[in-house]
This record gives C-alpha cells, structure tokens and sequence, in this order.
C-alpha cells in the first residue's frame, strides 16, 4: 500500500529534488468536530527518505505540520534511474511507504 | 541494628547497581530489536521537545544548547499568511556542516513544529508547510558544526490553523 504518498524526484546534475506530497489528516488534538468533541490527534511523527541504504533525509513532525504535508529537499550523489525509498510513521502506529524512482 | 547497618547498605548498593545494568541490558535489547519502521534506528522521535508549550523549553528540550542569530540562514515566509492553517515556509543556509533544520512557530500551542536531520551530502535546505495558530514568530534553527544558529521572522496570521 502506498496510495498515500506522491513523490517527484528530478535529478539536476548529481543533485536529486525530491518535493513530496502525503495524504494524511495531521489532527492536532485540539480541535472540536461538529459535535464539540475533540478530535484525537493524528500525525505523522517521522518520514525517511533511504537512497542506496543510506538515509539522506529524516523529519520528526509535531502536529504543526499542516494537514497533507509537503515537504522539499535535495541531496547529493543520485543518477538516474536510482530508486529512493519513502517511509512514514504516525502516532497511531500506522505507517507506508513508497520506492520512487530518480528522474 | 547499626552493626549491621554496614553490610547491608552495602549490599542495598549492590542490588540497586544490579537491577540498573538489568535495566541498561532491556534498553539495548529493545533499541536493538528489528525495527518496524525502517528508519527507527538511532532515530528516537523527540516526544518531550514537541510537548513543550513555548520556544525556549522546545529549543532546550531538543538541543540542550543556546542559539546565535546568524545572516547566513536565509529563512523564507509569507508577511502575511491569510490561511494559518497551510503556511508555505523554507528556509536554506550557507553554513558549512549542517546536521539539522528545525522550525519553531512561538506562538502555537506547542512551539516545536518540525525537526529535520541533514546527513552528509544532503544540502542544507528544507521547504515545507506549517500551521500557524495566530500572528507569531517563526524561527528556523540551523545546527551547523556543533553550534545552534537561528534566523527569525514574524509572520501575520489573519486566520488561524488550528480552528474548527
């Protein structure tokens, strides 16, 4: 399963971009639904970007990240056609992941 | 009674030091053990540093240091987000040996809202969105060689992230 998570990464000499999008709600745990009770936070806690075994890239997000979080970047010592492993974990426990490949 | 008082306290010694290295011992086996979550590894997520309510106990909390303000971190942010709930903020250094990125928003309810490793080889540069409970000060922390830079701006909140 890997629905959740879209993934552009585009080789610019050695240097790969990578802009990521992730469907997910990041509830914060303070907001009220239209019943007034409070929605449990759900967030995503780590994402982690792994090119040849190697991590290049790791978050830790607070339920500050907005909601279908986007995030950019990019590192050094990609070719193309190199694959670029995504993960996420969230605080449920839930998590996906997704394997792109560097254009 | 205080003749024995000597041993004994000797031996309380000798258990408590016995059940901490237990303790140490269960510590590595669950650090150790396969993760599920392919990066968890050395990767402990900063529970405390994110529940801290304003910036200097999350900055604290996180890096145990003090920050500098640096012109070297160029920290990019709307003067004004008309949404709070989907800030646009980036911010890229020209520090050597960056380690780390980290975005506080002072003002929302827990100030740590994004903490991002830079291992070798990846530059030094981050773009993402933030949500922003009101006007605040948005402050981008940079940890470049050891040392804890910052740059700070203020962005306008017309309407805040985090109503209902």
């Amino acid at each position: 399963m890997a629905a959740s998570i879209r993934v552009r990464a585009i080789l610019n000499g050695d240097t790969a971009e990578v802009q990521t999008l992730i469907q997910h709600p990041m509830d914060t745990g303070l907001v009220k639904d239209a019943k007034g009770e409070l929605i449990p936070a759900h967030y995503i806690q780590q994402l982690t970007f792994t090119h040849k075994d190697k991590t290049v890239f790791f978050a830790d997000w607070g339920t500050a990240v907005s909601k279908d979080p986007y995030v950019k970047f990019a590192f050094k010592g990609a070719a193309k056609g190199d694959e670029l492993k995504v993960s996420w974990l969230d605080n449920k426990g839930a998590t996906d992941s997704l394997t792109a490949t560097i254009q | 009674m205080t003749a024995s008082s000597g041993p004994l306290a000797h031996r309380r010694l000798f258990l408590k030091g016995a059940g901490l290295i237990v303790l140490i011992g269960l510590g590595n086996a669950v650090l150790h053990a396969p993760p599920a979550f392919a990066a968890t590894n050395d990767n402990k997520y900063p529970d405390d540093a994110f529940k801290q309510k304003n910036a200097g106990d999350a900055i604290k909390a996180l890096y145990g240091r003090d920050h500098e303000a640096s012109d070297k971190i160029k920290l990019d942010a709307p003067e004004i987000a008309e949404n709070g709930g989907v800030v646009p903020i980036a911010v890229s250094t020209s520090l050597p040996n960056v380690t780390s990125i980290a975005f506080i928003v002072a003002e929302n309810p827990n100030a740590l809202a994004a903490s991002y490793k830079i291992p070798e080889g990846t530059v030094p540069a981050v773009a993402n969105r933030l949500k922003m409970a009101k006007t605040s000060n948005v402050i981008a922390l940079v940890e470049s060689g050891g040392k804890l830079y910052s740059a700070t701006k203020e962005v306008k909140v017309t309407v805040g992230g985090c109503g209902g």
